[in-house]
C-alpha cells in the first residue's frame, strides 16, 4: 500500500507554505472528490495538508472595494452555505444550486473552497486504464470518439471535451463572485469566472490557480439582480445525478425590460459558462419566449456538438426559456 | 435416505401472515456477517487477494512482469497463467481463467495478486506490468452481425418456433404494427459486490477439500460447478452463503472470482484468503443483460383482435461463454394469436459473458412486446386495457394446454379500477399541469412458475417441541429464512417460534438456486414434503432425534397445466415540456402470484421489482465503448440506478388466490414479475404524456426534446 503523509495546518500560512514547498503535496478539504481521486488512482500526491481546521467557516457581510459584498469561509460546508439566511434572501441562486448538488451525505462534508475545486468530470478520466489527456498529458483524448453524453458542446478542444461538475460554481460566475486566494505572494482577488479555464492544449489545468494558492473564501457582491434569481439543474434522475446541463440566471427589470442579466450554464463546458452574448442579446429587451430563445441562440452560435451530445442545446434553450420567464414574473405555462 | 413424497395442501396459519424477518434483528444490529466478514469469524487470517485485469479485448498475455508488485511491502505472491494451479475442466471459458494466455475480453482475469493487506493487494495489482500481443476485436451489438442462431435459449428453449402461417396472417391484417424495439445492457449491481473466502485443507484426499464461503444465490449450485473445474467433487467442496446482500440473477452462477479465490487459496494452502470483487470489477466480470433488439409484427383484425405475431431478437453473447437470452419467449404465450414466428440471433462479440438479470427474457421482451401493444390500440382505435381483454387465449398457445391460473383480466381491471384508468383522456398530449405533460399507460406483466429439480429437506424433532428444520437453500435478501419458517411451522402445524431453520450450507441437504422465481416453491414444497412424511412416520408426539430426509414429487400441475403468474402495471408519467426530464408520480402493479405466504416480504419484493423496472424505463444503460470493448460506465455515478427521490408513489396488490394445484402452500413465486412490463407501462404513459414514441429504453430526457 501506498504510504500517504497527513498533515493538519494550524494556520493558513502554515498550510500555504506546507504545500508551496512540496509539488507532491495537495490540500484536503471535504475530501469528496479528493478521496475518489486517491481510491481510483487518478491522484497519487505524497502528501494532504488538511485545512479543514483554519477558521475559514464564517460567513459574514464585509465592505469589498467594490462594495457590500458576503463574505464566505472556503471551509463553510455546502450545506450550511445553502441554509444561510443570507444567501437564501439574497442569492437565492446559489442556495438552490448547493441544493441540487451530490447529495445530502456529501453536502454535509464538501467545503466551498473544494466544491470550486473539484476537477472535471469524464469516464474516461476515472478510469487509469485508459487515455486522457488530463491525467497523462499527451496520452489522448478517449472520450472524443467515445461515451460523450455528458460532453461540453461551448469552448472544448481536440484533447478534452470534460464538463466542469459543479453547480455551486455555477451560480457563482453568475453572481460575478470573487475568490479570495492565499499564495506565496499573499493575498489576491480572482473573479470566479477566470478561476476556471478552458482545456485548450493543457487540461491537466483545470484552474489558473498557481501551485500552492489556497483558496480561503468567496465574496459575493450584493446586487439587485442576485435578489431575483434561481437556479435550474436538469438531470436523469431526480435527485444525485450531475447536470446534463444547468441554468444560473439573475435578473434586474425597469418595468418590462431587462435592466441587468446574468446568465451562466453548468454541464456545457470544461468551466461555468457565462453566456456573455445572451445577456447582451436580451438587455433592454422584454423577457418573452421569442426573446430568450435568440438570446440563447446567439450564444450557442460557438457551439459544436455530436450525435450525443446535440440534446443539449434544444435542453439549454428550454432550460433557460423557462427559468427567465419564471424570473420576469410570467407564467411559463 | 430421501424419499420423494407426495404432498397435500397446507392448511394456512402462519401462511400469509406479517412474520417479521426471522433475521431483521442481525441485518439491523449489524451482526448478520456477510462473505468477506465471515473470514475474521471463523476462516482465520486471510491472505487478500486482488484481481488484475486485462486492458484489450482480445489477444494474448505476451508479458507478465510481477517484479514490482512483488517488490512492494505485503505482497505475497503474483498468480498468473503460467504459475496459477491446472484446472481439470477448462470446457467453461468464463471459468477458466490463467491456463492460458488468451485473452477473450477487456476486463477478463490475467494475474492474482496476493497480499498482507487488501490495501497492498490492490497496489500490487496497479504494480504488475502487462504487455498484450493485440488482436481485432469486435464489441459492438448491430442488426447486421447478429446473424448467429443458438442451439437454444436460456435456460433450454427453442431458439425459434413458427405456428401458423403467419405472412400470410401479417399480410390479410386490417391493422398492422410493424416497429423495433431496444433496450441497452444492463447490469445487476446488488447492493452487496460479490465475495469468496476460500480455503483449502492441507492434504485433503478425501472429505472435504475446499472451504468456500460466497455470496451466491446457490451453495450447493457453486460446488457443483466449481468442485469439476478444480478437480474435485462436488461433496469435496463445502460452501456457505450465511447472507447475501442481493443477487438479482447476477449471484446465480460462480463467476470467474470464484475460481480466482479457489486458484488464490490453493497456492497458499491452508492459509484462507479472501476476494471481494469491487463495484468497477462487476462491469466486467459477473454478469449482465444483454442489449436486445427486438424487431415485432402485430397484425389485428378491425376489432383488435391479433391474426399474427412476429417477435425477432437480435442480441449478443460473448464468444468466450455462451449466453442467449430467451427475450422473445412471452409472446410465444401472451396472446392469443393464431399465427406466431418467435426466433433469436446473437453476435458472439469479444465481450464479458452476460448471465442472468432479473427476469430474464421476460423483461426486455416484454417491454417490446407491450409497448407494440400499445401502439396497436392506437392503431386499432381501442383502449389498450381493452384490447389486451380481447385477445386472452383460452388455452396456452404455446404448449395447448389449459393455464393452471391465468387471471390477467382480473389484474388489467382491478388495477384500472384502482387506478383510476377511465378517467385517462383517449388522445395523447391532452393533459399538461405547470411545466409537465403528463400520461397514463399500462402493460402486462407475466413470469413462468418454476419449480427446480434437486432439492431435499430434513426435519428434525429437537424435544420438548421444537423442530430442527435444514434445507441447503440461500436468502439473498428476499425473506426466504422467514417465510420457509411459515411454511415449516404451518406443515408441522407448529408455532414458527418452534421452527429451526438451518439454510445455505453445503452440508445441509442440497437445494436449487434462488433464481427464476422459483425458490419458495422449490424448496417450499420439499420442506412440506419432509414435514408431512415425517409426521406420518413419526406422527404428533416424536420422540427427540426422530428424523426425516425428503424431496417432492411433482405436482399435477407441473405436467399437466401452463403455469404463469401475470399481472398489470399502471403508470403516471409526467414529462417536462422544457427540458424533457421524465418523472413517475404514480406506479402500481397488480399480481396474481398464488398466495402470498408473507405480506411483508412480498410486498418488498414485488415493489422492489416495480422499482428496478422503472429504473430500468428512465435511468440504467451500461455503455461499452466499441473501441476497447469496456463498459465506461463502471461506477454508481455513471450507471444511473432509481435514487429515493425518483421513487414517489409505488405500489403492489396481489390477488386473493390459492393454487395448490402448483405448490402445497398455495404459491407461486413472486421475485422477477415486478420488473416485468414496468417499463414499457412508463414508456406507454411517456407516450401518452407527449405524443412522442420513444422506442428504446432508457428514457432519458433528450429523446423527448426536438
Amino acid at each position: 500500500m501506498r504510504e500517504l503523509d497527513y498533515v493538519r495546518a494550524s494556520d493558513v500560512e502554515e498550510a500555504v507554505a506546507l504545500v508551496s514547498g512540496d509539488p507532491d503535496a495537495r490540500y484536503l478539504g471535504g475530501g469528496t472528490n479528493l478521496v475518489d481521486h486517491l481510491k481510483l488512482g487518478i491522484a497519487r500526491p505524497a502528501r494532504l495538508v488538511d485545512v479543514g481546521r483554519l477558521g475559514l467557516d464564517g460567513v459574514e457581510e464585509q465592505d469589498g472595494p467594490d462594495g457590500r459584498v458576503l463574505h464566505v469561509g472556503a471551509n463553510v460546508r455546502n450545506s450550511d452555505l445553502a441554509a444561510h439566511p443570507v444567501v437564501r434572501s439574497a442569492f437565492p441562486v446559489l442556495s438552490r444550486a448547493l441544493l441540487s448538488g451530490a447529495s445530502g451525505q456529501l453536502r454535509h462534508q464538501a467545503s466551498t473552497g473544494g466544491n470550486l475545486l473539484q476537477r472535471t468530470r469524464c469516464v474516461y478520466f476515472q478510469d487509469v486504464t485508459t487515455p486522457c489527456n488530463k491525467r497523462e498529458p499527451g496520452s489522448g483524448c478517449s472520450a472524443v470518439g467515445g461515451y460523450g453524453r455528458q460532453d461540453a458542446v461551448l469552448g472544448a478542444s481536440e484533447h478534452c471535451v470534460a464538463t466542469h461538475p459543479s453547480d455551486m460554481a455555477v451560480a457563482m460566475a453568475a453572481l460575478d463572485a470573487v475568490v479570495v486566494v492565499r499564495g506565496r505572494q499573499g493575498e489576491r482577488r480572482v473573479p470566479v469566472r477566470e478561476l476556471h479555464r478552458l482545456p485548450g492544449d493543457r487540461p491537466d489545468l483545470d484552474t489558473t490557480l498557481e501551485h500552492g494558492d489556497l483558496v480561503t473564501g468567496v465574496e459575493l457582491p450584493f446586487t439587485d439582480a442576485a435578489r431575483c434569481s434561481t437556479y435550474l439543474k436538469v438531470r436523469d434522475r431526480a435527485s444525485y445525478a450531475f447536470a446534463l446541463v444547468s441554468v444560473a440566471a439573475a435578473l434586474e427589470l425597469d418595468g418590462d425590460v431587462v435592466r441587468d442579466v446574468r446568465i451562466a450554464w453548468g454541464g456545457v463546458a470544461h468551466k461555468p459558462w457565462r453566456a456573455t452574448a445572451a445577456e447582451e442579446a436580451l438587455t433592454g429587451r422584454a423577457v418573452d419566449e421569442d426573446a430568450v430563445r435568440a438570446a440563447v441562440d446567439a450564444e450557442l452560435a460557438a457551439a459544436r456538438t455530436t450525435d450525443q451530445t446535440a440534446y443539449k442545446l434544444p435542453m439549454l434553450r428550454g432550460a433557460t426559456t423557462r427559468t427567465l420567464l419564471r424570473l420576469a414574473g410570467k407564467d411559463p405555462s | 435416505m430421501s424419499t420423494r413424497t407426495s404432498t397435500t395442501p397446507v392448511t394456512p396459519r402462519s401462511m400469509g401472515t406479517r412474520l417479521d424477518r426471522v433475521d431483521g434483528p442481525e441485518k439491523v444490529t449489524g451482526r448478520a456477517t456477510y462473505a468477506v466478514e465471515s473470514a475474521a469469524h471463523d476462516t482465520g487470517d486471510p491472505l487478500h487477494v486482488w484481481l488484475v485485469q486485462s486492458t484489450v479485448a482480445k489477444g494474448e498475455v505476451e508479458r507478465l512482469d510481477p517484479a514490482a508488485a512483488l517488490a512492494h511491502p505485503g505482497v505475497v505472491a503474483v498468480l498468473d497463467h503460467t504459475s496459477a494451479m491446472r484446472l481439470a475442466d477448462t470446457d467453461d471459458g468464463e471459468l477458466a481463467i490463467l491456463q492460458d494466455p488468451r485473452v477473450h475480453f477487456r476486463g477478463q482475469v490475467v494475474a492474482l495478486v496476493l497480499a498482507e493487506t487488501s490495501e497492498a493487494a490492490r497496489e500490487g495489482a496497479a504494480l504488475v506490468e502487462v504487455s498484450y500481443r493485440e488482436e481485432p476485436h469486435e464489441a459492438e451489438l448491430r442488426e447486421d452481425n447478429a446473424t448467429y442462431r443458438p442451439e437454444t435459449v436460456n435456460p433450454a428453449m427453442d431458439t425459434d418456433t413458427e405456428d401458423g402461417d403467419v405472412d400470410a396472417a401479417l399480410a390479410g391484417a386490417a391493422v398492422l404494427v410493424e416497429q423495433t424495439y431496444r433496450t441497452p445492457h444492463e447490469h445487476n449491481n446488488p447492493m452487496e459486490p460479490h465475495a469468496t473466502v476460500a480455503r483449502w485443507a492441507q492434504d485433503g484426499t478425501s472429505g472435504e477439500v475446499l472451504d468456500l464461503v460466497d455470496s451466491t444465490q446457490g451453495v450447493h449450485g457453486v460446488a457443483q460447478t466449481v468442485g469439476p473445474v478444480l478437480g474435485l467433487e462436488a461433496t469435496q467442496v463445502r460452501v456457505r452463503a450465511p447472507y447475501v446482500g442481493g443477487g438479482f440473477g447476477s449471484k446465480g452462477q460462480p463467476h470467474a472470482h470464484v475460481v480466482a479465490a479457489a486458484l488464490a487459496a490453493h497456492a497458499v494452502r491452508p492459509r484462507p484468503v479472501r476476494l471481494a470483487v469491487t463495484r468497477q470489477q462487476m462491469f466486467a466480470l459477473t454478469g449482465y443483460r444483454t442489449a436486445t433488439i427486438s424487431h415485432v409484427r402485430l397484425g389485428a383484425d378491425a376489432d383488435g383482435r391479433l391474426v399474427g405475431l412476429e417477435h425477432r431478437v437480435q442480441e449478443q453473447t460473448s464468444a468466450v461463454k455462451e449466453f442467449a437470452e430467451q427475450t422473445a419467449s412471452p409472446s410465444r404465450m401472451m396472446y392469443a394469436a393464431p399465427a406466431r414466428r418467435t426466433s433469436h440471433r446473437l453476435a458472439v462479440l469479444d465481450v464479458a459473458v452476460p448471465s442472468w438479470m432479473r427476469a430474464p427474457g421476460e423483461m426486455p421482451g416484454m417491454f417490446a412486446g407491450e409497448v407494440a401493444m400499445d401502439e396497436l390500440a392506437l392503431a386499432c382505435g381501442l383502449d389498450p386495457v381493452e384490447l389486451r381483454l380481447r385477445n386472452e387465449p383460452d388455452l396456452d398457445p404455446e404448449t395447448g394446454k389449459p393455464f393452471d391460473v391465468r387471471r390477467l383480466p382480473d389484474c388489467l381491471r382491478r388495477g384500472a379500477e384502482r387506478f383510476g384508468w377511465a378517467d385517462r383522456p383517449r388522445e395523447p398530449r391532452s393533459r399538461r399541469v405547470g411545466d409537465w405533460w403528463v400520461g397514463t399507460g399500462v402493460a402486462a406483466a407475466t413470469y413462468p412458475a418454476m419449480k427446480m429439480p434437486g432439492n431435499e429437506a430434513r426435519v428434525t424433532a429437537l424435544g420438548g417441541g421444537r423442530y430442527g428444520v435444514a434445507i441447503g437453500c440461500v436468502d439473498i435478501g428476499t425473506g426466504a429464512r422467514t417465510v420457509l419458517t411459515q411454511i415449516a411451522a404451518d406443515a408441522l402445524g407448529v408455532d414458527p417460534g418452534a421452527v429451526d431453520l438451518e439454510v445455505a450450507d453445503t452440508r445441509l441437504p442440497s437445494a436449487s438456486v434462488a433464481g427464476g422465481s422459483s425458490g419458495t416453491s422449490s424448496w417450499g414444497s420439499t420442506v412440506v414434503a419432509a414435514a408431512q412424511r415425517f409426521r406420518e412416520e413419526h406422527g404428533p408426539d416424536p420422540a427427540a432425534g426422530a428424523e426425516v430426509t425428503a424431496s417432492a414429487a411433482k405436482s399435477p400441475a407441473e405436467t399437466e397445466t401452463a403455469n404463469h403468474s401475470f399481472g398489470a402495471v399502471f403508470c403516471e408519467a409526467r414529462v417536462n415540456r422544457w427540458t424533457g426530464e421524465v418523472r413517475v408520480p404514480r406506479l402500481l402493479g397488480v399480481y396474481s402470484v398464488g398466495r402470498v405466504l408473507n405480506p411483508v416480504t412480498a410486498r418488498s419484493q414485488l415493489v422492489g421489482g416495480l422499482v428496478m423496472g422503472l429504473s430500468a424505463a428512465l435511468f440504467e444503460e451500461s455503455w461499452r465503448d466499441p473501441r476497447t470493448g469496456h463498459v465506461v460506465t463502471q461506477d454508481l455515478a455513471s450507471y444511473h440506478v432509481a435514487a429515493h427521490a425518483d421513487v414517489l408513489d409505488v405500489d403492489a396488490e396481489w390477488l386473493e388466490e390459492s393454487d395448490e394445484a402448483f405448490t402445497p402452500m398455495g404459491s407461486r413465486g413472486i421475485g422477477e414479475i415486478g420488473i416485468v412490463g414496468t417499463a414499457a407501462a412508463v414508456a406507454n404513459a411517456t407516450h401518452h404524456a407527449t405524443g412522442v414514441r420513444v422506442r428504446e429504453l432508457p428514457l432519458t430526457p433528450d429523446r423527448f426534446l426536438s
